[in-house]
């Protein structure tokens, strides 16, 4: 190991214990998400400067050279070194940690003590590898294994006392050649589908948006880190529902009436027609501000109960409070659902209320 | 006889190097033996995240240094093209992937800086085996952290690089007093008062030794003794935070070692930041005027003039240090080749006079040599910057804006630009802070005080820092500042952070924009 391997790992686990004791201020400022790229998230961490007697912005100057008048902006404060020139320490800007999201999943497990995902039902889904893991007499010269090839052809030169330690020729022949060659390894694999609801009407403000995207982001991080492979779905209702994708989901807005129902509808045929339950853990999580109409509830809860409850692993709902107040569906659900082990209800206040969420609907370990 | 080492260094380059070499002794360049070494940026990321040494003491910072550098290389942010280390010998890195024609550059580059650090004088006290040093330090500090755990040995070095800047620059190079050794205790402290008692019997004691004048005699001796102790202490303010420290912070016998292992560090890089323009500036010049007239094919013109000019680019609103360093020592050649200098030349106010003003001097090269020989930024800019050089360069001065946010251009007067410029690169554009009292409120507290030249410290930082001091010193800490224009104390106790303005109530202040950076 290199020295400076030692030194970076280290910086890695102060990255990773600062990530962890700051995790509740990016879960609800949402500063990771936006920032994905493949299979990375970047992390601003101002903090990990050392800190010392250093000049503020204020009253701050310097030199430097180029065309404009008095008066010409040429720089942010707190924007690296937008300037203060020469004899100044280099670039002291806003540092930048790349994470994998395994690790990001794993940072948010430890923290929030969420339990590990037992996969329901039989891992049915057997997916097919083809591992090198043997050698045989025959194949494409591609795959010959020159080590083993070599050993064969010097031992046997050696056994025909063809070899000689001064001028030491290996030839191989054709019986020396050896090949690898691979095996089909089967491993069970687990698939999950994530489905996301969320009510469009009139009354969701891009707020309450901004909360349902940071906690959706959450959830998928940790979902991923459970199970092989994550679909993710996504339906906005207002008085209908209709599945869109994920750019949709988030920036749609329409007004009028709430009819919850719709979107349990689609929900449930959406799972009926591609997602059946013997092969899929299901999920779905619902968001809205509760405010549905009247006489939906009654449907909305005969369709929890017959419907998706007995196929999902968890139905979530997160209730986000609105301008317009909070409704009344968290209660009616609160009332019709006593202890049901596969659902689990959350009023979401604000972004600080995203932390207590999530651990709410993944702290059952389904 | 050249004194190259040439080891291990492919042919092309070992003949490029004795060429460059001789070329640069031509000119009087005066330099220890250079080795090169040849790397892959992937090597070369990790020597330069340990600041140019192969070896240093594990710390987490040079980890994070590592992979800025490494992920700003594959996404093609920035790309290190040379290093150069201050030792005897001199060691030089190059980038195995550069082209021949940015080798050659480097080469001739590494000269200049060579012949910089041997001869310039705030050089003179750094210590010319620190490749060496450094390995030793890593080794000291591994010891500690094997015998005191990792956590802790790191998290003290934490503390003491908070506190790396607090050094006095000058201090090497001038004895400002004598040192103090902690288990140096005051001798005749409890000497006996009774010395100048004449013997007698006891029957006459009273006759020979009079009282009176027993008391007297004793009264002076406490007088002398009350002139001879130090009024205060320290007795002049200590720019040297971290000597005082050493001399007096009730540190374990390996803490004492690790602060004098960083304060010997920065030491050492010092000198570095307080001739940034001059060094750059000198280095540039010399690849400038061998490539050119010496080495530089045809053929590499091109190649050559890209990679120069990019050196030397400046962004709208940024000073280049090499741009700068360059230019102006081109202008005090240019100046003293003309005999532009001198009572005359300044008495002189005709422009056309002064534009066409050549004596034939031809005094411009062993000028440069001089300037770098004894000037650092500081002087450097205070003797040289001229209103000329100013205006053909098209300098200004900036300031933060504090309405907007923004930095804005504040003025091109020729007055207002050195001003500022002489500001950021006094003290490396870094607060001037001494240690006042070592012993405030007679309770063993430190009072640090901040000499303020009209810019407030980041406070948020402040605090944090004086955290730092806190944990070395282990009594209360407090630091004198100015803030919004009010003398202000900012003190730690242990628990708590207050900022009082002196003479007024003190609150507990937690600093507000704690996570803007």
């Amino acid at each position: 190991m290199r020295k400076i391997d030692r030194d970076a790992n280290r910086f890695k686990q102060i990255v990773r214990g600062k990530i962890k004791s700051d995790l509740r201020k990016y879960i609800t400022h949402g500063e990771l998400i936006g920032k994905t790229g493949g299979e990375f998230v970047s992390i601003p961490l101002p903090q990990i400067e050392i800190p010392e007697f250093r000049y503020g912005d204020k009253n701050r100057g310097g030199v430097g050279q180029g065309p404009g008048d008095v008066g010409t902006p040429i720089g942010r404060s707190g924007e690296g070194e937008s300037g203060p020139g020469a004899g100044e320490a280099p670039g002291q800007h806003i540092l930048e940690v790349e994470l994998t999201m395994d690790d990001l999943a794993q940072i948010l497990g430890e923290e929030l003590a969420l339990p590990r995902i037992e996969p329901k039902g039989r891992a049915n889904i057997i997916e097919e590898k083809d591992k090198y893991t043997g050698i045989r007499q025959a194949g494409p010269e591609s795959l010959r294994h020159f080590k083993r090839t070599y050993k064969k052809a010097l031992k046997r030169q050696i056994a025909s006392s063809q070899y000689n330690p001064r001028d030491p020729l290996v030839i191989p022949i054709r019986e020396d050649k050896l090949y690898r060659s691979w095996n089909p390894i089967t491993s069970p694999q687990f698939n999950a589908v994530v489905l996301y609801l969320m009510d469009v009407s009139g009354s969701m403000t891009d707020d309450q948006k901004e909360i349902v995207r940071t906690e959706a982001f959450w959830i998928d991080t940790w979902l991923k880190s459970q199970y092989d492979g994550v679909t993710t779905r996504y339906i906005i209702h207002d008085a209908v529902a209709r599945e869109v994708d994920e750019h949709t989901f988030y920036h749609t807005r329409e007004s009028g009436g709430t009819r919850i129902s719709s979107a349990y509808n689609l929900a449930n045929k959406i799972i009926e027609e591609s997602h059946s339950p013997m092969d899929w853990n299901i999920y779905v999580l619902h968001f809205s501000d509760g405010d549905n109409w009247g006489e939906d509830n009654r449907q909305c809860i005969g369709l929890l109960r017959d419907q998706l409850l007995p196929k999902c692993n968890l139905f979530g709902y997160g209730q986000v409070e609105s301008p317009y107040g909070s409704g009344e569906f968290y209660r009616e659900l609160e009332e019709a659902f006593e202890a049901v082990p596969n659902m689990a209800l959350s009023e979401i206040r604000n972004k600080e209320g995203i932390y207590e969420s999530i651990k709410e609907f993944l702290g059952r370990g389904r | 006889m050249s004194i190259a080492n040439t080891h291990d260094l492919p042919a092309d380059l070992r003949a490029i190097q004795l060429e460059t070499e001789g070329h640069a002794r031509d000119y009087g360049l005066d330099f220890y033996e250079t080795i090169f070494e040849v790397l892959d940026y992937d090597e070369i990321s990790e020597i330069a995240a340990f600041g140019g040494f192969p070896t240093r003491y594990p710390h987490w910072r040079f980890g994070m240094e590592y992979q800025q550098l490494s992920k700003g290389y594959r996404y093609g942010l920035q790309k290190i093209y040379e290093m150069v280390i201050n030792n005897d010998p001199c060691y030089a890195y190059l980038l195995r992937c550069n082209q021949l024609v940015d080798q050659k550059l480097v080469m001739a580059h590494v000269y200049g800086h060579n012949d910089f650090f041997k001869n310039n004088i705030w050089f003179s006290q750094t210590n010319r085996k620190m490749m060496d040093e450094t390995a030793n330090h890593g080794t000291r500090i591994r010891s500690y952290m094997e015998r005191f755990g990792e956590d802790a040995v790191e998290s003290f070095i934490d503390s003491c690089l908070s506190l790396e800047n607090l050094i006095d620059v000058y201090s090497p190079h001038i004895k400002r007093r004598e040192p103090v050794d902690r288990y140096d205790f005051q001798e005749g402290e409890e000497a006996d008062p009774q010395t100048s008692k004449f013997q007698s019997k006891a029957y006459m004691d009273g006759f020979i030794n009079p009282p009176s004048v027993l008391k007297e005699a004793q009264l002076q001796q406490e007088a002398e003794r009350q002139k001879a102790k130090p009024s205060a202490f320290p007795e002049q303010p200590e720019r040297d935070v971290l000597l005082f420290l050493l001399e007096h912070a009730p540190l374990k016998t390996w803490q004492h070692d690790v602060l004098a292992i960083i304060r010997e560090e920065a030491y050492y890089f010092a000198p570095q930041g307080q001739t940034k323009i001059m060094n750059e500036g000198w280095a540039s010049f010399w690849h400038s005027t061998i490539m050119t007239q010496k080495i530089l094919h045809p053929s590499e013109l091109l190649d050559y003039a890209d990679h120069h000019s990019g050196t030397m680019a400046t962004q709208p609103g940024r000073l280049n240090p090499y741009k700068l360093g360059i230019e102006l020592l081109r202008d005090v050649e240019e100046r003293w080749n003309k005999g532009q200098f001198g009572p005359e030349w300044e008495e002189c106010d005709d422009y056309e006079t002064k534009r066409r003003w050549d004596t034939q001097a031809g005094l411009g090269r062993k000028k440069i040599f001089e300037v770098r020989c004894i000037h650092n930024d500081v002087t450097f800019i205070d003797t040289f910057l001229t209103q000329d050089f100013c205006k053909r360069y098209q300098l200004f001065s900036f300031k933060h804006n504090d309405q907007n946010e923004l930095y804005e251009i504040e003025s091109r007067e020729f007055k207002k630009i050195k001003e500022r410029l002489l500001f950021n690169l006094t003290n490396f554009g870094q607060p001037i802070i001494r240690v006042r009292d070592g012993n405030y409120r007679n309770r063993g507290e430190l009072y640090l005080g901040q000499e303020h030249f009209g810019v407030d410290l980041r406070l948020d930082y402040a605090q944090d820092t004086i955290r730092h001091l806190h944990r070395l010193w282990t009594r209360p800490v407090h630091l004198e500042t100015t803030v919004d224009g009010r003398p202000t104390l900012l003190s730690f106790d242990g628990t708590d952070h207050s900022i009082r303005p002196l003479g007024g109530v003190s609150h507990d202040a937690e600093p507000k924009d704690r996570r803007r950076a």
